[in-house]
């Protein structure tokens, strides 16, 4: 069925109605150049203002300070704070502290650069090609780094003292080759993950060749987190260096931080301001750097995920008084509000007002597009919306007893027991490390309380009834070593372990090959038979809704437009959405009549 | 199995060897001036070419190399040429020291950075502040200053603990105990720092991954799934930071031994450097090798234990 | 006029892991894409239908058989060599969202292919503004960033890249299986209206048998690494002969509940035999 093909205007929406959120606001932020938004961020400006103040300190040395860094003048030994000539006072052998101190960035200054530098060029150049090219030239670099990083610098350094000769750049450089290994494998794996990206292989099927996909698209993603590592390697090479000269390590005629704390505390009870000075200035120029870093690794790389607080109950405007209802009715969802705070603060309605009934017994066919809300309403059925989650509106009975405002603790009695769950993707819903017996037997005991012998053979009774033909096979693998359809019959076992009174299906059949998909929806419509079970069956298939349920229910952005009895529905949908939805599956029997074009259209845009 | 270790071990003597090979050959070059110190002002062209031949640094470096490795393998490393001390014990011996400072923070780092990880990823609020302020706070100081500062308010101005010096364990627990509290707290703080982001930031990825809203719909506890679930598969990463972490703290007990005059494996390694003791060098860096190398393997068998996917059979 | 003609490609992947065994995915395929048809290649995961895209626009190295195009063997060509089949032969990619490279503008990523052809940016900007309005997207959404588009927007921004050359040959990956169900369908339409337009051929790949009849002149399928059936879009998805095809059928739901009970004893019955 061929429709007009204008423009698009309207605003379709992206999978995850939990994304939309944050995607629109993201959308937004999007247009501001990464410039304009470091500098409206008040960490970083004020932390850059503070490095580049002290560095500017260090290159005007020439111009604020009167004597060397090393003019030693024993008429002032230990001299005081406020001496005239000696702002900062001197140290033991009579040099000016002010003049080492400024002197003393600069050396750190260079530290940075070189140890940083060297770090980066080094880390960025064998990333990338450690990333992009083949598996050998890959083995190879992984190799040569991880000895690089094996071995504790600090020592490595210290007995490479000699050969330096205590030149402390020199030992930059060795140190910013021990640094490098952290910058390669955030590089290395950054390519790697862009390599795979499919805009790259649309990249190559361009015609592009290896080094402009590398500069083009590669560099880029590259960008932002070398930024940041540089900032925090930085702080490094200046606290080790640091490190360095307070152990003596180098030449004694450079000034730096290290040996005037080194020289500081040694005088700590003679001159105890002797050692404040350079430790402030280090302990100021590392914060900076550090505060820095992050500064620049909120903004390049968007805000930190939150904490999850697993434990905590669905967040509730207010309770909704409690009505004696209809109690025939299984599930009876009254004009259900949900609402996300996206990250900009505004709250925003992906359910509002929606109301539907379940009978004992009955499938129902929850049925929308993406971002309908259809999933989020069976969410808060099960009290397992994220913790963004605002359920602004409206109640949820169950078996007559209110859903919305209970505890976690409370909603964990009837989940796994009473109220059921089986997710769309089976892989991603199986904990990689525990053995898939073990996943269910841990959820038959917590729902059921029996033994642990109990427990193995009611789960190994349930997998043989869920059509997995070696069950004890399947009891001992782990879920990287069972299919997608093996998988899934075995989150249904656990399931319908405890013979639960609904059963809520998230798209049980759309991650799966289109025979498996049969297979399931064939188990289910078994299980539903033998258990009397209730099915809320979330889908956006209307051949899977035609299938197995009794009722349907239309959703659009968080409203219901249709609710019926299946066959009702299908045959003579009354809003315009569901007749839309029904007009856009395409039909069993209609196959294309036009010849394979051999010549353009008149008239055709080449 | 015993294919892996063979293999990690194996590249463990190759690293081994290369390190020693660089180290040796670099050093090769200031034979002339370690034999000027030791003679001193005796030091007469003839004197020194005597005591060079008499110790057998003329011969070409690559020989005396293979000289030293031979006699290596066999367990004897040799002598200092000041002291003529046996290598190895006394190697050994300060190792211990260090060890017995820097395993104590490594397990404190450990038990500490796991639970502040674990508690702010999964309650998030007061604690999680907390969390991210002390690693704020580690990151931000230098452990120098923080060891320096922790040794003029315990030891200088209240007189709890010790400032400087060592009790073996062997002598007397308690002293012992109160002669490493101080360091041992300074690199905790810097390990605590480090880590325990790691596993806040790991828990939250794993506590945001489907398995975790399945297992929560089975009915299963929350406490159980955090610490179950989750930490395990976080936990497999948060391994390998720990290998990396005792490789840091490593590095930076050289800088404590120092200020806290502890006779342990850094400041050993920085006399003989400043003394260019060729034999003790050489021990030192040997010995260091294979200790990382034995680290990263057991954290390697670990963390095949913990994630069976990536178990090597 | 046989445009594309793949015979006997066999394709072998190397093993995961240390010393894993190598996997032959395809076994020996040979199918024909005729200019300006539809070429529809059904099957499920693991079939291979996707690495013989790949195969053809050179993404994977074939390990038998060959790889013809336009008369020229291309399943060996290097790299380098292979620039100049870039404006003949296209892609489309299944995933909206990372098919597109986030952080360049569309009028960057359509401009691309037609720069690396040798275009002027004058060219490149005029060319650009015919292919939005080809696939129905408004003129500034040059300007715009991928994140500001939904994800039926976003794959007809890919059809439009892989449009720029004007190719005789477009390889769609499933192109239309993360589309919500309306958009679907739009988007089917709009590349049968831009077939119909510029004479382009389609190697069509999915797993959905009734997009694939909706959109093909002739369909092969696929299984296990096997071609188990070729035929024109009438035979092979209404009457199949080869009984792997026989269960694809039955086993995709029909949207109605009359006609779908009446499949499912169709299929039980087929499972019994």
């Amino acid at each position: 069925m061929s429709t007009q093909d204008g423009p698009l205007t309207e605003t379709m929406t992206t999978p995850s109605t939990e994304l939309i959120v944050a995607m629109e606001d993201a959308a937004a932020a999007a247009r501001t150049p990464m410039w304009r938004r470091l500098l409206k961020d008040p960490q970083f400006v004020v932390t850059a203002g503070i490095l580049i103040f002290i560095f500017m300190l260090g290159l005007l040395t020439p111009l604020l300070t009167q004597h060397g860094p090393n003019e030693a003048d024993l008429s002032m030994v230990n001299a005081p704070v406020g001496t005239p000539g000696y702002p900062l006072g001197a140290d033991e052998t009579g040099r000016d502290i002010w003049t080492r101190l400024l002197h003393s960035i600069n050396t750190a200054a260079i530290s940075a650069l070189i140890g940083a530098g060297v770090a980066l060029v080094v880390g960025v150049i064998a990333g990338l090609v450690g990333g992009y090219f083949g598996k050998v030239t890959r083995a190879v670099t992984e190799w040569t780094f991880n000895l690089v990083m094996t071995f504790p610098g600090i020592l490595l350094l210290i007995i490479l003292m000699r050969v330096t000769g205590g030149d402390y750049r020199f030992t930059m450089l060795i140190f910013g080759v021990l640094l490098s290994p952290g910058i390669y494998r955030i590089v290395r794996n950054l390519v790697v993950g862009v390599k795979n990206e499919l805009y790259v292989d649309a990249a190559r099927v361009s015609g592009l060749g290896n080094l402009r996909i590398l500069s083009r698209h590669v560099l880029f993603v590259v960008r932002g987190p070398i930024i940041i590592a540089g900032a925090f390697m930085a702080g490094s090479a200046i606290a080790v260096q640091s490190g360095l000269a307070f152990l003596g390590v180098g030449s004694i005629q450079i000034p730096s931080f290290g040996a005037m704390i080194s020289s500081g505390f040694r005088n700590l009870y003679v001159a105890p301001t002797q050692f404040l000075w350079p430790s402030l200035m280090l302990g100021l120029i590392t914060a900076s750097l550090v505060l820095l870093g992050n500064a620049l690794r909120d903004t390049l790389e968007g805000s930190k995920p939150k904490p999850v607080k697993v434990g905590r109950g669905q967040k509730v405007v207010e309770r909704a008084e409690t009505q004696q209802r209809d109690s025939t009715r299984l599930v009876e969802i009254s004009d259900l509000g949900i609402a996300y705070r996206g990250p900009s603060g505004r709250a925003r309605e992906v359910v509002s007002g929606v109301s539907l009934t379940i009978d004992r017994g009955q499938v129902v066919g929850l049925v929308g597009e993406s971002g309908s809300g259809k999933t989020q309403t069976a969410f808060a059925t099960l009290g397992v919306l994220p913790a963004e989650a605002i359920i602004t509106r409206g109640s949820i009975l169950f078996d007559g007893e209110e859903l919305v405002g209970r505890t976690d603790k409370q909603m964990r009695a009837l989940r796994g027991t009473a109220i059921a769950y089986i997710p769309q993707e089976p892989m991603s819903n199986l904990d990689p490390s525990y053995r898939v017996g073990a996943q269910l037997v841990e959820g038959v005991r917590a729902a059921l309380g029996v033994s642990r012998k109990e427990a193995r053979a009611r789960v190994l009774a349930l997998l043989e009834r869920c059509g997995i033909a070696d069950p004890v096979r399947t009891f001992d693998s782990y879920p990287h070593e069972i299919s997608g359809g093996m998988a899934q019959r075995v989150l249904i076992a656990g399931a319908v372990a405890s013979r639960p009174r609904l059963l809520i299906a998230d798209e049980p059949s759309t991650a799966l090959d289109v025979a498996v998909q049969a297979e399931i929806l064939d188990l289910l419509r078994d299980l539903q038979a033998e258990l009397d079970m209730a099915i809320l069956l979330v889908t956006h298939n209307f051949g899977v809704v035609a299938d197995i349920c009794d009722r349907i229910v239309v959703m659009k952005k968080g409203v219901i437009v249709e609710a019926g009895a299946t066959l009702d529905v299908f045959r003579n949908p009354h809003d315009d959405y569901t007749k839309m939805l029904l007009g856009a599956i395409l039909d069993e029997s209609t196959v294309r009549t036009d010849p394979a074009v051999v010549a353009p259209a008149e008239g055709a845009v080449r | 199995m015993l294919v892996y270790i063979a293999r990690r071990l194996g590249a463990g003597i190759i690293l081994a060897l290369l390190v020693t090979f660089i180290t040796f050959m670099l050093l090769s070059t200031s034979f002339e001036d370690v034999a000027l110190t030791i003679l001193g002002p005796a030091a007469t062209p003839e004197v020194t070419a005597g005591l060079m031949a008499e110790k057998g640094w003329d011969r070409p470096a690559i020989v005396q190399y293979f000289d030293w490795l031979a006699h290596a393998v066999q367990g004897d490393f040799g002598e200092s040429v000041y002291t003529s001390l046996p290598v190895a014990p006394t190697v050994m011996q300060r190792l211990l020291v260090t060890l017995s400072v820097i395993v104590p923070a490594l397990l404190l780092t450990v038990v500490l950075s796991t639970f502040l990880g674990v508690w702010s990823a999964s309650r998030g609020g007061v604690v999680d502040k907390i969390s991210q302020g002390i690693s704020l706070v580690g990151y931000i100081v230098p452990g120098l200053l923080l060891a320096i500062g922790l040794v003029v308010i315990f030891a200088v101005q209240l007189k709890w603990l010790p400032a400087t010096g060592f009790t073996p364990i062997s002598e007397d627990p308690g002293a012992w105990a109160r002669s490493i509290t101080i360091p041992v707290i300074v690199l905790t703080i810097g390990g605590v720092a480090n880590m325990a982001a790691q596993v806040r930031g790991r828990m939250i990825d794993e506590l945001r991954q489907d398995y975790v809203r399945t297992l929560r719909t089975r009915g299963i506890s929350t406490t159980s799934i955090v610490i179950r679930h989750a930490l395990r598969n976080a936990g497999s990463p948060a391994l390998t930071v720990m290998s990396l972490e005792f490789i840091s703290m490593f590095g930076g007990a050289l800088i404590i031994e120092n200020v806290f005059a502890l006779p342990g494996y850094g400041s050993f390694a920085f006399n003989a450097s400043l003394q260019g003791d060729i034999p003790v060098i050489m021990g030192i860096a040997a010995f260091g090798v294979l200790l990382v190398t034995v680290v990263n393997l057991t954290t390697d068998l670990a963390n095949g234990w913990l994630n069976p996917k990536a178990r090597v059979h | 006029m046989t445009l594309l003609d793949v015979s006997d490609l066999r394709v072998t992947f190397p093993g995961r892991g240390w010393r894993a065994k190598p996997a032959e995915v395809l076994h020996g395929v040979s199918l024909t894409v005729d200019a300006g048809e539809t070429l529809g290649l059904v099957g499920e995961s693991g079939s291979g239908k996707t690495t013989i895209g790949r195969a053809v626009l050179g993404l994977v190295r074939p390990s038998g058989g060959e790889i013809a195009f336009d008369g020229e063997e291309i399943s060996s060509l290097k790299p380098r060599d292979r620039r100049h089949l870039a404006k003949d032969i296209q892609v489309v990619f299944q995933d909206p969202y990372t098919s597109l490279n986030p952080s360049l503008t569309v009028g960057d990523i359509l401009a691309e292919p037609l720069v690396v052809q040798g275009a002027t940016a004058k060219d490149a900007r005029a060319r650009v503004k015919t292919l939005l309005d080809q696939v129905g997207l408004p003129a500034d959404a040059a300007e715009r960033l991928p994140r500001e588009f939904s994800g039926g927007q976003r794959q007809r921004v890919a059809i439009a890249r892989a449009l720029a050359p004007s190719p005789r040959l477009i390889v769609c990956d499933e192109p239309v299986s993360a589309l919500d169900l309306s958009t679907q369908e739009r988007v089917l339409d709009l590349f049968i209206e831009i077939q119909r337009a510029t004479g382009v051929a389609y190697l069509f790949v999915s797993h959905d048998l009734s997009v694939i009849r909706h959109i093909s002149h002739r369909v092969a399928v696929l299984y296990r690494g096997d071609l188990v059936e070729t035929g024109t879009a009438a035979q092979v998805t209404l009457a199949p002969q080869h009984a792997y095809t026989q269960r694809l059928l039955l086993a995709a739901p029909v949207a109605d509940p009359v006609a779908q009970r009446e499949r499912r004893e169709q299929r039980r019955l087929a499972l019994a035999r």
